[in-house]
């Protein structure tokens, strides 16, 4: 059963750039794109499982540290080698300046 | 003394997974995110500047060394166009295949198509056998790319500035590949429903080898086989003289990239020929720093690394005594002086690693 989480201020992520978001021993990427929206994805990338926090948001694409695999952060589909499969991705809501996931 | 064994399907790779040295944490220096965002930055100019001279002087070199053919006047001109065929394309091969060179990615990937070609390396297999050597570098028997192993091959490295065995490997797998196979080697890395491309690409180049030879052949000269093939082994001396000091002599075993890899000064026209790679420490630590942005990035983090070597002479007389010495003694290495000022390694990790 999903439940709407409060993850971070909508402040605290720069346009085009992510945080990590850790819950119940879960980890997410919270990503502000650059027209202002605000997305979220599984933190660590397909690959071999590296955090995309230190990873470079480019438009909507998250380049992960590691390899170099891009996504698109908004549906997760993997966009480049070395990653193969798809990121999850979960809804998100603004609300009182607030950012919400629904996990 | 223990032997060591490179294979990826051997001995120590199994043990390095087993001790928690296979996609281990690594040490990163610490820089703020505003910074590391600023160095991380994507560009097409730098690129495309740097590619527009390289085919520039590689059209003009080999239209000048066809000119004077089969004069000896043309070596010279034979020799530039080589390096730029068979080592400037080993960088170029390197920097796309990362992703960084250009921002725009399909520039990343034609440049990336040529380069592979160019050097002889499956575009598809490359590409994978480089992720492992980044998540892994110098892991006994994770990392394919080791190229000075212990005890160091000294006549195949020697060989190499020639391409003797790099280029022939290449274009033998080249052949087993497009004759449909896998090599249990590169299947260990490239996942199952890469290995299709893996072939088709194969094929494409023994049709191009193919025409090239033909043309040879119709033409009664090895004119043909100077511009498309042959540049690979008189030009590849470049890339092994700057790739060798990546790595070679230092630790192997370790995660922290200031102890297994060395960064260099090196002249300009170097440095365009080998794109920045010289800044290698700073590389494997940031991977995703574009290389016009590598000078930079050793600036800001330079305080936590060893003093890099001066030259390439001086990183010549680092590494040549002690492979020499690994000849006699292979567990020997030289190990990295940090400066008083660096985070230390994580000696207990060193401790929990196999017996050396
Ligand atoms: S871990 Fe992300 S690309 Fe390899």
């Amino acid at each position: 059963m999903s439940q709407w989480i409060d993850a971070c201020g909508a402040d605290e992520i720069d346009e085009e750039d992510l945080i990590r978001f850790d819950h119940k021993g879960r980890t997410f990427a919270i990503y502000h794109s650059p027209d202002g929206e605000f997305f979220c994805t599984d933190g660590l990338c397909t690959h071999e499982q590296v955090h995309l926090e230190d990873g470079l948001v480019m438009e909507y694409e998250i380049e992960c540290p590691k390899h170099n695999a891009t996504f698109d952060y908004r549906t997760g589909e993997a966009l480049r080698a070395p990653a193969c499969v798809n990121l999850n991705t979960y809804k998100v809501k603004v609300e009182g300046g607030r950012v919400w996931i629904e996990i | 003394m223990t032997t060591r064994d490179y294979s990826m399907t051997g001995e120590d790779g199994r043990r390095a997974v087993e001790v928690g040295l296979a996609a281990a944490q690594w040490y990163h220096t610490d820089i703020p995110r505003k910074d590391m965002k600023e160095l991380m930055k994507r560009s097409d100019g730098p690129a495309i500047r740097d590619t527009v001279i390289l085919f520039a002087c590689m059209i003009g070199f080999a239209a000048i060394g066809i000119a004077l053919w089969p004069s000896w006047w043309s070596a010279p001109f034979w020799l530039a166009y080589g390096v730029l065929y068979g080592s400037a394309m080993d960088s170029r091969w390197h920097e796309c295949g990362h992703g960084t060179a250009f921002r725009t990615r399909a520039y990343n990937d034609w440049l990336y198509q040529i380069a592979s070609f160019c050097m002889v390396r499956n575009p598809v297999t490359w590409r994978w056998s480089h992720a492992r050597h980044h998540t892994d570098t110098i892991i006994v028997g994770r990392d394919p790319e080791i190229v000075a192993m212990r005890p160091p091959a000294l006549f195949r490295i020697v060989m190499n500035f020639f391409g003797i065995f790099d280029a022939w490997n290449g274009w033998a797998r080249m052949l087993y590949n497009a004759s449909g196979r896998i090599h249990p080697e590169e299947a260990s890395y490239i996942p199952d429903h890469e290995q299709p491309k893996v072939i088709r690409v194969a094929r494409i180049w023994v049709a191009i080898y193919a025409g090239v030879i033909a043309l040879a052949v119709g033409m009664g000269s090895i004119l043909p086989l100077m511009a498309i093939g042959l540049p690979r082994l008189y030009g590849a001396w470049h890339h092994v003289l700057t790739g060798v000091m990546q790595h070679a002599g230092l630790a192997e075993n370790v995660t922290d990239h200031r102890l297994n890899s060395r960064t260099v000064y090196i002249n300009p026209v170097s440095r365009f020929i080998y794109w920045n790679m010289n800044y290698h420490v700073e590389h494997h630590m940031f991977p995703m720093v574009p290389y016009h942005r590598l000078p930079a990035l050793h600036a800001a983090i330079k305080h936590d690394l060893p003093a890099p070597n001066r030259s390439i002479r001086e990183a010549y007389a680092e590494i040549i005594p002690v492979l020499r010495r690994q000849l006699a003694y292979e567990d020997y290495f030289l190990t990295r002086d940090l400066p008083a000022t660096a985070k230390p390694y994580r000696e207990e990790f060193h401790a929990a690693m196999p017996a050396e």
